[in-house]
């Protein structure tokens, strides 16, 4: 995986929990049907509207609430290619990495808007904002945490090391 | 320097003599446990095959059917039965159905002891630090990890230091401790590390109460929710025939907290959590005239013994509104008989509450009591986010146990101590 990340920005707001992002009365669907339900208590038109290696951005405390793995792995489902917070909650951060979505802190998250197209640079810590010429500092996934993700998650990590 | 309850508890995971905050280490799990909704069925039992199809310590893994018991569907059904049957086939004898959410009945037949690391696929794990016991969610990958290494690695989390002195007002409760404490520090405030809570009020509670404040640890991001376990701790080992090798940690005097935040305990009045976040927490004295149709007393935060009997006190010989649906769903079978034969049941139902079997279902909107559009629901429950018990266009308040008591016998949302 080249360590930079291209994509269109979907936007979303502060506590985005997880309750949102996989509602519970979806949960015994197949994942392609509970799909259909992403963030459709606050955007019913989320799993329509997103495209292959979309970039979510949101606010504050993305994540909140459950440890359901539904969550990320419904977003790695709808082949969201990166997840960009100003924080998010620890078990939604750590199931994404564990999943191999790259998830990255941003403080400046608030300046990316719905449609930017962004580029991360997950070794360097920058995001460039290409729509509106801008660059903000983001964390830097550290390099054992990226050899994780570039490995695609946890699995095929376990899989080397058993 | 003194240490923390986590700080001892994560080093001895680890086998290492000293651990500090920020320090990551390669802990040894002592029980890791599943549910069904994020069990086998998710990631698990398909990427285990991949790997390595067998469990590190069998004895050290319990799987809890509770969320879709009893199933509503065919497919809840079939996942109920997929859990059961992972269980059987891997091995699995600490496998329990539909007697009740999983915390409590981690709790019951001793699979949280004192200074052990409990990890579960479920976020309000963390319930099992009342018994002093490093409890945490994970995800089913990395519980994945877990079942065939045994191990996972922790960062050791800075410690808040929560202190409640005084005593409790009648008519205010543990779980009031809780929603003031979350509506203080913030749904995010202390993500990543762990909430220690001390004090003289903290000490008063029974295991049942302290239960319903550790519960919500997560609800303000936290990682653990710890308390020193005392000898009540280990009165309730006793008494459920709960054999000993644990190790009573608890904080040195010396110890390093990143925060402390005091309350007292007799200033205290019954809160409400407003939707649609845990910290939105108002007195209800201060938000008159909130109508409701479904008042819910149950769950791993709000149905256990204590629960139920405060609720009784004040139902007993009065009656639930008519146009409210009044669900009682006890914390456990075990929780289910003892109120049975207490009367508690009895006078719940004669007030006009259905009681319902111990499980997840109604709390996070799986069967047996769903909102729909329009309709607003006090709960005992731990989380009010937009759409979880049903519609996403109900409304969900969170409570004490008597004051759900006392607001299905109004019909809004009331202040319990009018009924004393």
């Amino acid at each position: 995986m080249d360590n930079t990340i291209r994509g269109r920005v979907l936007k979303y707001g502060d506590n985005i929990n997880t309750d949102i992002i996989s509602p519970p009365q979806y949960m015994e669907l197949d994942i392609a049907e509970a799909a259909k339900y992403a963030m459709s208590a606050i955007d019913p038109d989320f799993s329509t509207k997103v495209q292959e290696g979309d970039i979510l951005v949101a606010g504050a405390n993305l994540g909140s609430g459950s440890s359901r793995e539904t969550s990320p792995l419904t977003l790695k489902y709808l082949k969201v290619g990166a997840i960009v917070a100003k924080s998010f909650a620890r078990i939604f951060y750590r199931n994404s990495i564990n999943l191999g979505i790259p998830v990255i802190e941003c403080g400046e998250a608030d300046k990316i808007q719905d449609q930017d197209v962004i580029e991360i640079n997950l070794e360097q810590g920058i995001i460039v904002n290409v729509t509106r010429s801008e660059s903000y500092v983001c964390s830097k996934i550290p390099p054992h945490i990226l050899a994780l993700v570039n490995e695609g998650g946890l699995v095929p990590y376990l899989k080397k090391i058993i | 320097m003194g240490k923390t309850m986590s700080e001892k508890i994560l080093a001895r995971a680890a086998g290492v003599t000293e651990a500090a905050a920020g320090d990551i280490l390669w802990v040894n799990v002592d029980k890791a446990m599943m549910d069904d909704i994020l069990g086998p069925r998710v990631e698990i039992a398909e990427k285990m095959k991949e790997i390595k199809d067998e469990i590190w310590n069998k004895e050290q893994v319990v799987i809890i059917s509770d969320h879709y018991t009893p199933p509503a569907s065919i497919k809840q059904a079939e996942i109920v039965k997929f859990t059961r049957d992972w269980a059987a086939e891997h091995g699995v004898e600490h496998y329990y159905e539909s007697i009740g959410p999983c915390h409590q009945i981690m709790v019951e037949y001793g699979h949280v002891l004192p200074g052990k690391i409990v990890l579960g696929t479920d976020s309000h794990t963390c319930m099992g630090g009342a018994l002093g016991a490093f409890a945490t969610g994970v995800g089913s990958t990395e519980m994945l990890g877990v079942l065939v290494t045994g191990k996972t690695w922790l960062r050791v989390p800075e410690t808040i230091q929560v202190q409640w002195q005084g005593q409790l007002p009648d008519g205010v409760m543990a779980k009031d401790m809780s929603l003031k404490t979350i509506g203080t520090i913030g749904h995010a405030g202390a993500t990543y590390k762990t909430v220690e809570y001390n004090g003289e009020a903290i000490t008063a509670l029974s295991l049942d109460e302290r239960m319903a404040i550790t519960n919500m640890a997560v609800e303000m991001g936290a990682k653990a929710g710890l308390m020193a376990p005392d000898q009540k701790v280990i009165e309730y080992l006793q008494s459920r025939n709960i054999a000993g090798g644990y190790e009573l940690l608890e904080s040195d005097a010396g110890a390093s907290y990143c925060a402390t935040y005091d309350f007292k305990a007799g200033d205290l009045l019954p809160m409400v959590a407003c939707p649609h976040e845990v910290d939105n927490v108002r007195e209800i004295v201060n938000i008159p005239g909130i109508a409701i149709q479904q008042a819910y007393l149950g769950s791993c935060t709000g149905g256990r013994y204590s629960d139920l009997e405060a609720a009784a006190r004040i139902l007993k010989g009065r009656k639930v509104k008519r146009g409210v649906r009044m669900l009682v769903s006890p914390a456990s079978q075990d929780t289910w008989i003892r109120a049975s034969r207490a009367g508690i049941l009895a006078e719940l139902a004669e007030a006009g509450a259905t009681i319902l079997a111990p499980t997840c279902g109604v709390c996070v909107g799986l069967h047996s009591g769903l909102l729909a559009d329009g309709e607003v629901c006090l709960s005992a429950t731990n989380r009010n986010f937009v759409g979880r018990m049903g519609s996403k266009n109900a409304s969900i308040y969170l409570g004490s146990p008597m004051a759900v008591a006392a607001s299905a016998i109004t019909g809004s949302i009331t202040d319990p101590r009018e009924f004393l």
